[in-house]
């Protein structure tokens, strides 16, 4: 992948929307946003009821994933456009997902709902009504997920890169600031982990910095470029982002997202802590 | 991530913001909560957003329908950001500590 073929801007989304073969999906933090206004054309995807299985803490299986898509009428060889609020944070992680399932022709709305609105583009209440399909998704790519075995054993070996807030990562907080405190059992971040929040990226208008801009903001903060990296953060979705601009924008090989993140490595037992600054 | 106890945003926003006239009690938390006004009308659209030290960003929520926001932050001091469609900016200090509900009322 590359910034051409992962992001398309609001023009392009507004010339294509429509076209066959191209499905623009919201998946939002909110999942109330998309009925109260949506891009049109635009269908839902609810990052908790949709994508996560009901019982455990995973994601929903692959024949759940087929099922999702082919109800949804989205077909292997479509372009699916996601976008969402938050400077597409969940959408981040649904283009992960996807991913992860194999699809592999998915792209941003660079800057995602909230550079639409402050923009006053058009919303609207209608929804889009897709026929079925038959999808169908590869197994997991168990290239880009890590799980908490593989995050311990790559405390000092790898690039972690901790996307929370400082607060978060220091332990003053154990969730972003617009959540009440709780959560994992302990806070602070994971041994050997840098502290490079997922808002770095990101303009104020939610649009992701140029290449140029990225590269540097690594660098300066250590990520060695010549190792494997794993990003995370609370439960998986900021850290999607910044597994986004690594993996996708910057064409780095080897990054992986722990969906995991602090709310299970916080509350696992016996495992390394570090509080306070990145040593 | 569908534990019962789990926040019902995940790391995301509050669905729309809050309403500002909901009662809220600090317990033993450090809110930030307030609206934004043009006028004497709420700015239902737009984002809050609160900003450390050198405006280094800590959390964004989008507004809720009358206008309003709500933050969970650390004790301390902070700067609000309010950015609406059209160009609307506005920026205010507000302070936090445990137990607390600070109001802010922003005008763009």
């Amino acid at each position: 992948m590359s910034r051409s073929e992962a992001l398309v801007d609001a023009e392009w989304v507004e010339a294509h929307a429509g076209d066959p073969g191209v499905v623009l999906v919201e998946v939002d933090e909110d999942t109330s946003a998309y009925d109260k206004g949506h891009i049109p054309s635009a269908i839902k995807i609810d990052w908790k009821k949709d994508l996560q299985d009901p019982v455990r803490r995973d994601f929903v299986d692959r024949i759940g994933f087929e099922k999702l898509l082919s109800a949804r009428g989205i077909s292997n060889d479509d372009t699916v456009v996601l976008y969402g609020g938050n400077n597409n944070w969940f959408a981040a992680y649904a283009y992960w997902y996807f991913r992860l399932y194999g699809h592999h022709n998915v792209k941003l709305l660079d800057g995602g709902r909230k550079r639409w609105e402050l923009d006053s583009r058009e919303l609207t209440s209608d929804v889009p009504d897709h026929p079925a399909t038959t999808y169908q998704a590869a197994e997991q790519d168990a290239t880009l997920r890590a799980k908490r075995d593989e995050v311990l054993d790559a405390i000092g070996k790898r690039n972690l890169i901790d996307v929370r807030s400082p607060d978060e990562f220091t332990g003053r907080l154990l969730a972003p600031a617009h959540l009440p405190q709780e959560q994992a059992q302990r806070a602070g971040h994971i041994p050997t982990a840098r502290n490079v929040p997922w808002s770095k990226a990101a303009n104020e208008d939610g649009t992701f910095r140029s290449d140029d801009e990225l590269r540097a903001l690594y660098a300066g903060e250590g990520l060695d470029f010549g190792k494997d990296t794993i990003a995370y953060c609370r439960i998986g979705e900021r850290s999607a982002h910044t597994w986004f601009v690594l993996h996708e924008l910057l064409e780095q090989p080897n990054v992986k997202n722990y969906d995991g993140s602090w709310t299970e490595y916080g509350s696992l037992v016996g495992v390394p802590i570090e509080l306070g600054d990145a040593r | 991530m569908t534990e019962p106890n789990q926040a019902p945003g995940g790391c995301g926003a509050p669905a729309g913001g809050v309403p500002a006239a909901a009662a809220t009690r600090a317990g033993d938390q450090a809110v930030v909560e307030g609206r934004v006004l043009h006028g004497d009308a709420p700015v239902s659209t737009g984002y809050a957003r609160l900003l450390g030290t050198g405006d280094e960003f800590v959390a964004e929520v989008p507004l809720g329908e009358d206008g309003g926001f709500r933050f969970f932050a650390a004790p301390g001091t902070w700067k609000l950001r309010v950015l609406a469609p059209g160009g609307g900016r506005a920026d205010r200090d507000v302070s936090a500590e445990y137990g607390t509900v600070t109001k802010v009322e922003v005008t763009v």
